[in-house]
């Protein structure tokens, strides 16, 4: 903390999901620390939230695709935030990932390693303090492999799992974790795609679940409720029967 | 895509681009014509293009604010309702706001939007003070009344037809709360309310709901609303808590397109004499918060779903002040004939015209009216343009769907100029055209 001002870092800053998040936290109070792969573009967004909540900003540098998985972003926090949130991600093409194993490695690091180090990099920090929240964005698509999607799926399969214990890990801390699963959002990663409306977030309703999550610490949010009910009868069917259907 | 205007007529099949950041180089390609196009809020076809119709709504960051004078500058993608937002709760106010806050700073300089305080403030462009346009070689123009001032003066009120605005700066003026000491004085007929408009020139907000469906004696019997801003000191104790609260206030959905017989002249005969019962009742000055104030039809989301499938068209003129009486009497009895019956009849007295070369507003009266689109829609609007053309008048090209390239030009004496500037900045043929200029022949 700063004079009673707490900071959020936002991982994946440029992203829509992520300028929702970053827009959401600072009117709600917080100082923020933005990241993302190139800082430069990050200018157009740290002046909007200056002007639109005259809170301050701070831009990093961070690509989960370097060597170090972009752990090294950890050393330019100063302060070491009070909320660090990880929307990292990429859909990419499932056909090009079955082909390609260089596509599918970029999905499966950008998705699961990446944010996976991150992640637990932040917790050793968060824990020595004994305090933080840690918010990772999911996705629903990791609760079943299908065939439409499986890699990405799996990477954050992958992802939803390592929140699930780290957050077990961390219970007695006091440092508390978030999985959201936000399901179809309106955004550049579904640009295009025909999605039914009352199934689809905008990235501003994800980002008002993101706060309110924190503020109730809440385990794991799938941001319209339908997603929970939905998730929860593909998870049943058993697997026999999944695949053979073809889901849209 | 199907792509309309606010009032769902003409609908057409565009090609529509969202526009990500400043980079537009992509998008300008001679084999093709563009026209940028904000919350689509214009009435008619101004914001469509089959070509390329280029959203501007993710163009809306605001880029900086100085607290000092109240200067925002910000993308041209950027909503009113977001400026208000922002910056009512700051004790700021924009200079001159329509009747909808669902525009965008773009939409409102490409229009050149007036409000309830034009007899006092001017147009929203008399605020501007510089803009950056993109025109057709690709180039970023900083246009001010310093720089590229021909470009600064056809852009104001040019329909987006001189280059894409990528961003603006006006200045915002100082509010002490967030509510208008408001007060309705009903009128017993045209003369009357024009009598009334004159004698609120020191009021900063003036306009005037007419009955459109009376006719005789009582032609022109209107509900003149009038307001102020109103001082901390003043604000009653049940409002002092919070006087600069933005306020948002509950939104009604229209949720289906409603069954067009819906609005006939029995309805909108009820409706027009109930509104009118209530105007008399509620006489007297009272607070009111500025978004009923202001923005009345933004409480119901989509209301242009009122009028059914076929959409409606508004029509909007105004006319010079010497022969506004004849002509606005002229135009009431024309609509009073038909008995189609118009929802929203407003008049408002305008104040001189600014230095945008398409401009729409001219000192005068200008009156507003919709109809639902149907058999002899156009017919009627056939027949109010003639009257408005014959009365030296002109209509908005904003909410315009129908008018004649004949009419329109000579509506506006300062088009020869404007089209001079435009072969400049968007080439020949011009790059940026729309509907409305390919149906004008601008």
């Amino acid at each position: 903390m700063n004079g009673g001002v707490e900071t959020a870092l936002v991982i994946g800053a440029m992203s829509d999901i992520g300028r929702a998040v970053a827009h959401a936290l600072a009117e709600d109070g917080y100082a923020l620390q933005l990241a993302a792969r190139d800082p430069a573009r990050l200018e157009r967004e740290t002046r909007d939230i200056r002007v639109r909540t005259g809170g301050a900003v701070t831009v990093h540098r961070c690509d989960v695709l370097d060597e170090d998985g972009g752990v090294s972003l950890l050393d330019t926090l100063d302060p070491l935030p009070d909320v660090a949130v990880c929307v990292v991600g990429l859909l990419g093409d499932q056909a090009e990932s079955q082909q390609n194993p260089d596509a599918a490695e970029r999905v499966i690091r950008t998705n699961y390693i990446g944010p996976a180090l991150l992640m637990g990099s932040l917790a050793e920090r968060f824990e020595q303090r004994g305090s933080g929240v840690l918010v990772g964005i999911s996705s629903v698509a990791g609760d079943r492999g299908r065939a439409a999607n499986y890699v990405y799926g799996s990477a954050k399969a992958g992802f939803t799992a390592f929140l699930s214990g780290l957050r077990n890990r961390l219970a007695t801390s006091g440092v508390h974790v978030v999985t959201v699963k936000p399901g179809f959002v309106r955004t550049r990663m579904t640009d295009g795609m025909d999605l039914p409306s009352w199934l689809t977030a905008e990235p501003e309703e994800v980002a008002a679940a993101v706060v309110k999550a924190i503020r109730r610490r809440r385990d794991v949010i799938y941001v319209r409720g339908i997603w929970r009910l939905i998730m929860l009868i593909i998870r049943a069917v058993p697997e026999r029967m999944f695949k053979w259907i073809k889901w849209a | 895509m199907k792509l309309s205007g606010w009032g769902r007529y003409p609908v057409l099949d565009c090609r529509m681009e969202r526009l990500r950041d400043h980079n537009l180089h992509g998008m300008l390609d001679r084999r093709h014509t563009l026209i940028a196009r904000g919350n689509g809020r214009s009435y008619g076809d101004a914001a469509l293009n089959p070509d390329l119709t280029l959203s501007m709504l993710a163009m809306d960051r605001m880029q900086a604010f100085d607290a000092e004078t109240g200067r925002l500058t910000c993308e041209a993608g950027v909503l009113l309702a977001d400026v208000l937002d922002t910056f009512v709760p700051r004790g700021w106010f924009p200079p001159v706001v329509p009747g909808t806050k669902f525009v965008t700073v773009g939409g409102m300089i490409a229009a050149d939007v007036h409000g309830k305080n034009h007899h006092r403030d001017g147009s929203f462009g008399a605020h501007v003070e510089s803009l950056t346009l993109v025109t057709a070689d690709g180039k970023v123009r900083e246009c001010s009344r310093s720089e590229h001032v021909d470009l600064f003066r056809a852009t104001i009120g040019g329909m987006g037809l001189t280059g894409v605005i990528l961003s603006a700066n006006f200045r915002l003026k100082p509010i002490e709360t967030a509510f208008v000491m408001a007060e309705t004085v009903p009128t017993r007929d045209l003369d009357e309310t024009m009598a009334l408009f004159e004698a609120s020139r020191d009021w900063p907000y003036s306009v005037a709901w007419i009955d459109c469906l009376a006719r005789g004696a009582r032609l022109g019997r209107s509900l003149v609303s009038r307001g102020t801003f109103m001082a901390c000191g003043s604000l009653p104790s049940r409002l002092v808590r919070e006087p600069l609260c933005p306020a948002p206030v509950g939104r009604l959905m229209v949720p289906f397109d409603a069954p067009s017989v819906l609005l006939n002249r029995a309805s909108i005969g009820l409706y027009n004499a109930l509104y009118y019962r209530r105007g008399q009742v509620r006489g007297g000055a009272r607070p009111i918060h500025f978004n009923p104030f202001f923005f009345p039809l933004d409480r119901i989301e989509a209301w242009n779903r009122l009028y059914g499938r076929r959409g409606f068209v508004q029509y909007q003129c105004v006319l010079p002040r010497a022969k506004s009486p004849a002509g606005i009497a002229a135009l009431l009895e024309r609509v009073a004939a038909t008995g189609q019956g118009s929802f929203l009849a407003v008049l408002k007295l305008l104040g001189p015209a600014g230095e945008g070369m398409m401009s729409f507003p001219m000192e005068g009266y200008t009156l507003a009216l919709d109809f639902p689109m149907r058999n002899g829609t156009l017919a009627l609007l056939d027949a109010l343009d003639e009257i408005t053309h014959r009365h030296g008048g002109r209509v908005y090209l904003a909410k315009d769907a129908c008018c004649t390239p004949e009419r329109m030009r000579e509506g506006y004496p300062r088009l020869g100029a404007f089209e001079a500037v435009r072969a400049e900045a968007a080439g020949a043929p011009p790059m940026f055209a729309s509907e409305l200029s390919r149906r004008l022949t601008l």
